[in-house]
């Protein structure tokens, strides 16, 4: 058997390594204690906070002083930009504040579904790569966007489930698969996981990671519901390295007139 | 094209009779609708009608989940600061009415800046600048002035101020105001005329087709509200939630949020003809939350304390804190109130509110925007 090849692995982004699948956002929750408590129990190692809820120079700001960076990888992202120039400058602005120079790319012109602009995105990222960030796009699940943004440098490639704050779950399954089945970075499903078991689907087909926030601020047991979903993100990479994986479509040819040559 | 074009399809009265004669069957219906996603304009109607009174609680619990799902356990603050309260307008519920003898007064950029210096040491990183309308005192290029001089304390400036045209707006929005917010007090065209008796005011077109002028120059946010008290609150909520739906589908990356004045009765000041009790108030929220599940609500300091508290699990998730309406008013609080715009109820101060908010088991958030969105700094 080759064991080996079923071995798990930490999660490599960007060349850093991480024992945790289980990203964690820090909006809605309803004090600075509870998510930091939420975040503790989760497991995260990758915490994304928005530029435009924080103020980076001010050491006693609500988020940032709940976040010690000594544990966690703060992942400022650029929530609230509209184009890519908003989120360029968003992004020089918090690494100018002494953030590391990873950046969480979200550009969402449409403030109601918050869905990401595929154009801007790939825009803002060619600019932040060449620039020294290490990027992670939120995306819809485009397959050919995903490649396009692997092809400039991208970290990983996030694409959503269903709307942030849904909590529908994976809408968006069938692209999702083609993304992971021809992803060369890792594939974070980023938005609208409403429950562990959403969570656990999404490793099941062999997403590398998954990032949640509304299903775990909003829960009545916040703490609670984060240690849930770390236990459906390690059911789900155990299922997926247990043989799920080997259930992934694959084309098949069909050549009825030439079969015979075979 | 514009809301104007879209209100004359409509008819004022025959929307009244149509709300005032939905049953509780309609409203079944409309709630079946909320929790399956997809409340329609006419669901929406049903949601508004006294048949949905003895529904209120309902309508509550599904607002309160509605809302805690997308703002999170969360509620933003803000604060007003008023610049100047010379009027050239005389509109019969307003204290800064042209008419009424009291002392005018118009800050100097020194003074604005003394007052944003206040409330920026009292936490605020949101203001909102408002001001009566006379453009020959505070004028498109003052107000670019102290736009300039709040930027570095604050990162979100609104404006609440007097209608201007596309290009005026633009000019604001370059010098760094994201956010316009005008009400437009009433939906009703004759009740319009009978309550604004003088300035340009008068002109119910050019004030209701401001929030499209708003965003044709781009504002990243635009606030509406009528002033609840003069016509019949269930129409004013009915064409408030049409508005708001009209804006969203028109300018759609701006976003759009809903304030909720009320006018109160007192003694010596304006009788409200019309006065909307806390019951319809809340039926109001509750059914524009379940009708605009994505819009920001936002309630001032004109409602009392205890009203205010009960309401923030209800829908609302921006709230002003400690406020002064008369110009000057938080640096020299000695100043006479009569100047002010209208009388506070809830007077308490923004670490009070805070803590209250706390206690409701929300996140007071002071700041949630960032100067970055409109270019400047780099």
């Amino acid at each position: 058997m080759l064991k080996g090849v079923w071995m798990d692995e930490p999660l490599m982004i960007a060349g850093r390594a991480f024992r945790s699948r289980l990203l964690m956002g820090t909006g809605k929750f309803s004090s600075p204690d509870l998510m930091k408590k939420a975040i503790e129990a989760s497991g995260a190692e990758i915490v994304t906070v928005a530029l435009r809820r924080v103020e980076l120079e001010n050491p006693r700001d609500s988020i940032l002083s709940a976040i010690d960076t000594g544990r966690y990888l703060l992942l400022p992202n650029t929530s609230g930009a509209r184009d890519a120039g908003e989120a360029v400058r968003l992004a020089r602005l918090a690494r100018a504040a002494g953030c590391e120079p990873w950046i969480k790319l979200e550009v969402t012109p449409d403030p109601r579904y918050l869905l990401p602009d595929p154009v801007e995105t790939l825009k803002a990222a060619e600019i932040l790569i060449k620039d020294g960030f290490i990027v992670l796009p939120y995306i819809h699940a485009d397959p050919i966007l995903a490649k396009r943004l692997e092809d400039i440098g991208v970290a990983t490639v996030m694409p959503l489930g269903s709307p942030i704050g849904s909590n529908r779950g994976i809408r968006t399954r069938d692209a999702i698969e083609i993304i992971i089945e021809g992803a060369n970075v890792p594939v974070v499903v980023d938005a609208g996981l409403g429950a562990p078991s959403h969570a656990a689907e999404a490793l099941e087909m062999g997403a590398a990671a998954v990032l949640v926030n509304t299903a775990i601020a909003v829960a009545r047991d916040p703490e609670r519901m984060a240690a849930a979903f770390k236990k459906g993100v390690e059911a789900g990479r155990e299922a997926f390295l247990a043989g799920l994986g080997a259930q992934r479509k694959e084309a098949a040819p069909s050549s009825p007139l030439t079969g015979f040559l075979r | 094209m514009s809301f104007h074009d879209e209100i004359r399809r409509t008819d004022w009265s025959e929307i009244e009779r149509e709300i005032e004669t939905r049953t509780e069957t309609d409203v079944e219906y409309a709630l079946g609708a909320v929790r399956t996603g997809g409340v329609s304009l006419n669901h929406f109607l049903s949601l508004l009608s006294p048949a949905a009174e003895s529904s209120l609680e309902e309508m509550a619990g599904e607002a309160h989940l509605i809302t805690q799902q997308r703002f999170g356990r969360t509620i933003t603050l803000f604060a007003p600061l008023y610049v100047s309260n010379f009027c050239s307008n005389s509109c019969a519920y307003c204290g800064f009415n042209s008419r009424n003898p009291v002392r005018r007064l118009a800050l100097t950029p020194e003074q604005v800046r003394e007052e944003g210096e206040f409330i920026h040491r009292l936490g605020f990183r949101h203001v909102l600048l408002v001001s009566g309308e006379a453009p020959q005192v505070v004028s498109l290029d003052y107000f670019v002035r102290i736009t300039g001089l709040l930027r570095p304390l604050f990162s979100s400036i609104a404006v609440e101020i007097y209608p201007m045209d596309v290009d005026r707006y633009g000019a604001l929005i370059a010098s760094g105001v994201d956010g316009l917010t005008v009400f437009q007090e009433t939906y009703s065209e004759a009740l319009y005329k009978e309550f604004h008796l003088g300035g340009k005011k008068r002109d119910y077109r050019w004030r209701l087709e401001t929030p499209d002028r708003a965003g044709q120059a781009g504002f990243r946010r635009i606030g509406l509200g009528a002033l609840l008290g003069l016509g019949n609150w269930r129409v004013e909520g009915f064409y408030l939630g049409l508005h708001t739906k009209y804006l969203m589908r028109k300018f759609w990356k701006s976003q759009v949020s809903v304030s909720f004045p009320r006018l109160r009765p007192a003694a010596g000041s304006f009788q409200p003809p019309r006065p909307v009790s806390d019951l319809n108030f809340v039926q109001l929220l509750t059914a524009l939350r379940l009708f605009l599940p994505d819009t920001g609500f936002t309630l001032s300091t004109r409602e009392p304390a205890d009203f205010r508290d009960y309401l923030i699990p209800l829908g609302v998730t921006s709230l002003s804190a400690g406020s002064r309406t008369d110009p000057g008013g938080y640096t020299h609080p000695q100043a006479n109130e009569a100047e002010a715009q209208f009388e506070i109820a809830d007077r308490r101060p923004p670490e009070t509110v805070v803590e209250v908010i706390r206690q409701k088991g929300y996140e007071p958030v002071w700041k949630d925007w960032d100067e970055a969105f409109l270019g400047k700094n780099l």
